[in-house]
């Protein structure tokens, strides 16, 4: 597995540069990571990420749109707005988790 | 004298009902309930688009259960696994010792804004994962001369997830076929960033979609359909004009699980991933699609899995451990066109991977590769189906994976510096 380093901090990644562990995760480290794609992590920016690692701690897989609409209550227009063009796997970046698929 | 209740008639539920009934002592009530009397062959539901006819896909449920199984033809409102109650609509109610919910997944053509409820519904806009959809494809495809087609997959989980990459290869030869091809501009639409889910195959699929001048639009999560402009209209903003859109809707579990409670946010009933067993009650295991565990809704994971679960049972019910733990094993063919298949063979922890599958009889099949000789074996899978596997017999395939024959691929992909697929 690669490692990545980043203003000082390392973290195992995948292939794509997803966390591994996301225990290696950081409120600083996603603030940073947020800086390379262009995004400022204000509140609105935050509490999906935030649901997203709760809910993966709670039941295991990276959460997907559906299940942030869901279960989550956000709404999929404005995570799009926030994240634009791909924004489950912006998120899940952000967030140190892995890529979300839904299942085979 | 104890009693099993099954719910759904369908691949799982009939086959665990017949293969209970033989371990089971004759004391046991087994009954199963299902809406009608129909039993659809739904991996025919692919060919009935091009050429299969629709009552091939069709047989009576209720011959294919055994002698000592008791069938009922009602629609389930709801479970109360407190109670160990199962209400029907219309106000009767079924008690039971032990529960097997057998309910399968749904299309939801309702899910998408301007799918079921849009002027080209079954007009210009099509699914086959029903037979009435099937149906009215095949009068669509028969009509079609020229244009812009999109096959579609809204989002996981689906029922056979490589249904949409058949359908895709399938429709690519069809058109080549009746010489119109040059005429036919095919897109792949789908949510993933590739063509499927894991890497080695993504790439395999993903190639041979290029050879056959198919296009791929990833990463596309659909919002709506604007049927005023004949337009797939993503999240993101684009707008993916089309003459035939041919959409996999999103996918949920029964309405009478989501109404219990019983369910995930798309209606799939959380068990363990290695026995089955509910998590909401030690009385109940779920079987085929209507679990959530992380494989594929397919009648292959249904059948491995119900072979694992049965000794399962037979221990539960007795008080004592469970002695298996079902892997995740897949087994999928893929039609490929050209009178070709690929074959797919995988678990919850291994890939499908490149290489030979031993099967008996008809010797090994290749693996991710399109052969004449797996194309033969899809086809049998039909008779399989109702003679084999329905009735509960023994299959001649090992129901836990196995790596015999696979190739490990490795570093398909080299590390990469910081998040490419992220930007
Ligand atoms: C187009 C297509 C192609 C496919 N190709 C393949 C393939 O090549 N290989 C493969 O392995 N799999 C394939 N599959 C998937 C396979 O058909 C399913 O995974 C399998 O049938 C699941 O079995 P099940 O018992 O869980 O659900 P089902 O067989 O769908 O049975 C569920 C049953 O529950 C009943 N039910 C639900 N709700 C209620 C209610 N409220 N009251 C009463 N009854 C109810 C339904 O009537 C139904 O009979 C394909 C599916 C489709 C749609």
């Amino acid at each position: 597995m690669p490692t990545n380093t980043l203003n000082g901090r390392s973290f195992e990644v995948d292939e794509e540069g997803f966390f591994t562990d996301s225990s290696q995760w950081s409120p600083e480290l996603a603030t940073d990571l947020a800086a390379l794609i262009g995004v400022e992590l204000d509140e609105a920016h935050l509490a999906p990420i935030r649901f997203m690692r709760e809910d993966a701690a709670a039941n295991g897989p990276t959460p997907t749109l559906r299940r942030l609409q869901a279960v989550g209550g956000f709404d999929i227009k404005e995570l799009y707005r926030l994240y634009p063009g791909k924004p489950a796997k912006k998120m899940s970046w952000l967030a140190g988790l892995r890529k979300p698929v839904g299942c085979v | 004298m104890s009693s099993l209740l099954i719910l759904g008639a369908g691949t799982a539920g009939t086959m665990a009902a017949n293969m209970l009934r033989d371990k089971l002592d004759p004391s046991w009530s087994i009954t199963v309930v299902d809406r009608d009397d129909d039993h659809v062959y739904q991996p025919g539901l692919l060919f009935v688009p091009f050429w299969m006819k629709p009552d091939r896909v069709v047989k009576d449920r209720r011959s294919f259960l055994k002698e000592g199984v008791t069938y009922l033809r009602r629609e389930i409102a709801k479970v109360d696994p407190a109670a160990h109650r199962v209400d029907l609509v219309g106000g009767d109610h079924l008690g039971y010792d032990w529960l097997i919910i057998a309910s399968g997944s749904r299309a939801r053509t309702d899910l998408v804004p301007g799918m079921a409820d849009g002027a080209l519904f079954r007009t210009k806009v099509h699914d086959f994962y029903t037979l009435e959809g099937a149906v009215a494809l095949h009068e669509a495809l028969d009509n079609f001369t020229e244009g812009r087609i999109l096959v579609h997959l809204a989002e996981l989980p689906i029922k056979c997830p490589v249904a949409p990459l058949e359908f895709t290869f399938l429709v690519e030869d069809y058109f080549r076929k009746k010489g119109i091809r040059h005429k036919v501009d095919i897109t792949y639409v789908t949510p993933l960033d590739g063509a499927f889910t894991k890497p080695v195959s993504s790439k395999a699929f993903g190639s041979l979609l290029t050879d056959r001048s198919v296009r791929l639009a990833a990463d596309f999560t659909v919002e709506r359909i604007d049927n005023e402009k004949q337009q797939l209209i993503g999240y993101d903003g684009r707008a993916l004009p089309f003459d035939l859109l041919v959409t996999i809707p999103p996918h949920t579990g029964a309405q009478f699980v989501i109404d219990s409670g019983l369910g995930d946010e798309g209606g799939f009933i959380p068990v363990d991933k290695h026995t089955l067993r509910a998590d909401v009650s030690g009385r109940i295991f779920v079987l085929g699609d209507a679990s959530n565990i992380p494989a594929s809704k397919a009648g292959s994971v249904a059948h491995f899995a119900t072979e694992v679960f049965i000794d399962n049972f037979l221990a539960a019910i007795e008080g004592k451990p469970l002695p298996n733990a079902f892997d995740g094993h897949a087994n999928c063919f893929i039609e490929s066109g050209r009178g070709q298949a690929m074959l797919i063979d995988f678990n919850y922890d291994t890939e499908p991977l490149p290489g030979m599958y031993p099967a008996p009889l008809v010797g090994p099949m290749t693996l991710l590769k399109p052969s004449r000789i797996n194309h033969v074996g899809k086809l049998a899978f039909e008779q399989m189906y109702w003679r084999i596997l329905l009735p509960g017999h023994k299959m001649p395939v090992p129901a836990l994976m196995s790596m015999a024959g696979k190739k490990a691929v490795n570093g398909s992909t080299p590390a990469a510096a910081s998040a490419p697929a992220a930007r």
